[in-house]
């Protein structure tokens, strides 16, 4: 598999369908899982971590029903492709700054992937587009059962899954949903929630994980428990709030139609105007306009743009993406004016596709 | 006309849906008006859940005197050579075998974290060995590097002679 067959594409996470996709994005679950017989990944010297990879990598290539996967050696990566598929979800920052021998196995349609040496062994991560966390659990769960029958997991009997960080010890499992909450920044109602849910002990985190910005208007929700419940208590918790978080976004959005429709107008179309028309522009304030663009599309007070091509530049709009595309390297005042570009032309090509059609 | 805000008559910028309430309630506020609003709960509210750093500078400043935290720190784990210190330090564990070598220590923080002691999810179908006969495994691999480095070549072979052995039973098994 070629990284630049990949940037053209959307990936899973941002493919804009499946249920309540105008509000949830994707869902994602993810299982840590370590070798019994080596250290962890941060005790390991570069031999240990080239026997787990290898130990790994033979396991994913037995697993009859993993064929559709290409194995990409993080290490001897380029910077910008690191960082490429870190913008696509496939990797964490963690393993694209990471030294030392550690890959990334991903699934062709980019469903799912298998990052080995980051913070454990193995780490699998299944996404899915829009709000669908059992067939992600149906589909890690074989994912994990192939591996596991051909290496030996460290495992304790009252503690499950042994895991570097005590706070992953247990299931190893994250569940994640990613939402997409514009007008729950605008009514400011959005650090409320987020301390309501921090009392379930449900963690909020922005667009690219821990630590990371909430760029876009963009973030998870997860469980922050891993020990002590079940893979399907954990997926519960965390399904259970999601229609709650809908209701209340859906709610913002009326009352900011009813009650203030112009500047709602306003800032959608601002927004939309100036994606069409800015000559240079930073990968954040590209990610806020589109943010205002795509809930004006959801709403109907931009008719002309498809969802999909909103979602699509979210992500060919950041830094790696976009050097991808260009097929070339730029520094960050390049980059801002190769974003303007690419922006004024997706945006305008579609609005004139439109046109043509009518 | 544009609204008012709700407290002062100055024009209110802030329009906030309260939906914590059995239904949503409209509040229209100027900027200075809304900022009070909205930080007023902020002290009421719990601290955010524990963090790891936190819930073990916790644990150790309860009921531990200087003394006993400096043998609780150079205690080391016999597998991997990873001390408890080394862990407070960076926040991950050496090896599995550390889940067992500090479990007197560990257990109150995973309690701390996650509220539970007990696993009750997935398990392993493939039957495997204890974890210690494992970890056995890491340990010879260490004393063999060691035998190498310190050019002790004919421990180091017979250490190999072990590993080949243990990983041929274990395969067989």
């Amino acid at each position: 598999m070629k990284l630049e067959d990949l940037a053209g594409r959307c990936g899973e996470w941002l493919r804009g369908s499946g249920p309540e996709s105008d509000i949830v994005i994707s869902s994602r679950i993810r299982l840590a899982r370590n070798l019994a017989d080596f250290p962890f990944v941060r005790q390991c010297d570069d031999k240990d971590r080239t026997a787990i990879q290898q130990a790994l990598c033979d396991a994913v290539e037995d697993g009859k029903e993993l064929t559709d996967v290409s194995y990409i050696d993080v290490d001897g990566l380029p910077i910008v492709d690191r960082q490429f598929l870190v913008e696509r979800q496939l990797i964490s920052r963690e393993l694209a700054d990471a030294d030392g021998p550690r890959g990334v196995a991903i699934n062709d349609g980019e469903k799912f992937s298998l990052m080995i040496n980051e913070e454990d062994h193995l780490r699998i991560q299944v996404m899915n587009s829009g709000l669908d966390l059992d067939s992600a659990w149906e589909q890690i769960n074989r994912i994990d059962d192939l591996i596991e029958a051909r290496v030996t997991y460290a495992f304790h009997d009252s503690l499950g899954y042994l895991t570097a960080c005590p706070t992953n010890v247990g299931t190893g499992m994250r569940v994640s949903v990613m939402l997409h909450l514009p007008a729950l920044v605008i009514t400011r109602q959005i650090e409320k929630v987020f301390r309501s849910l921090q009392k379930i002990s449900l963690a909020v985190r922005g667009l690219y994980g821990e630590g990371s910005q909430a760029m876009g208007d963009f973030y998870q929700i997860s469980n922050q428990i891993t020990l002590g419940r079940s893979e399907d208590e954990l997926i519960g918790q965390v399904a259970e709030v999601v229609p709650a978080m809908i209701d209340y976004e859906r709610k913002a959005r009326e009352f900011l139609v009813k009650e203030s429709q112009k500047d709602l107008h306003d800032r959608v179309s601002r927004a939309y105007g100036t994606l069409c028309s800015a000559q240079t522009i930073s990968s954040e304030e590209t990610m806020m306009l589109l943010s205002s663009v795509r809930m004006g599309v959801n709403l109907g007070l931009i008719k002309d743009i498809e969802i999909p091509t909103i979602n699509q530049l979210f992500i060919h709009t950041q830094p790696a993406h976009l050097q991808k595309l260009r097929g070339s390297e730029l520094d960050t005042a390049d980059r801002n004016i190769e974003r303007a570009l690419y922006l004024q032309q997706h945006l305008r090509r579609e609005t004139d596709g439109e046109a043509e059609k009518n | 006309m544009a609204l008012r805000c709700q407290q002062c008559e100055k024009p209110a910028t802030f329009h906030i849906t309260e939906l914590t309430g059995d239904k949503p309630q409209e509040l229209h506020l100027c900027e200075d008006c809304a900022k009070i609003y909205l930080t007023k709960d902020d002290e009421s509210m719990d601290p955010s859940p524990p963090t790891l750093a936190g819930v073990l500078a916790q644990q150790l400043k309860i009921g531990q005197t200087a003394k006993d935290l400096q043998r609780l720190d150079q205690q080391a784990c016999p597998v991997c050579g990873i001390t408890f210190y080394e862990f407070r330090q960076q926040g991950r564990l050496g090896c599995p075998h550390d889940y067992i070598c500090f479990a007197n220590e560990l257990e109150p923080l995973i309690v701390n974290i996650h509220g539970e002691r007990k696993h009750v999810g997935k398990r392993p179908k493939r039957v495997h060995d204890s974890t210690d006969e494992r970890t056995e495994l890491i340990r010879l691999r260490r004393d063999m590097q060691e035998a190498v480095e310190e050019e002790d070549y004919e421990r180091a072979s017979e250490l190999r002679d072990k590993i080949q052995k243990f990983e041929q039973q274990q395969s067989d098994s």
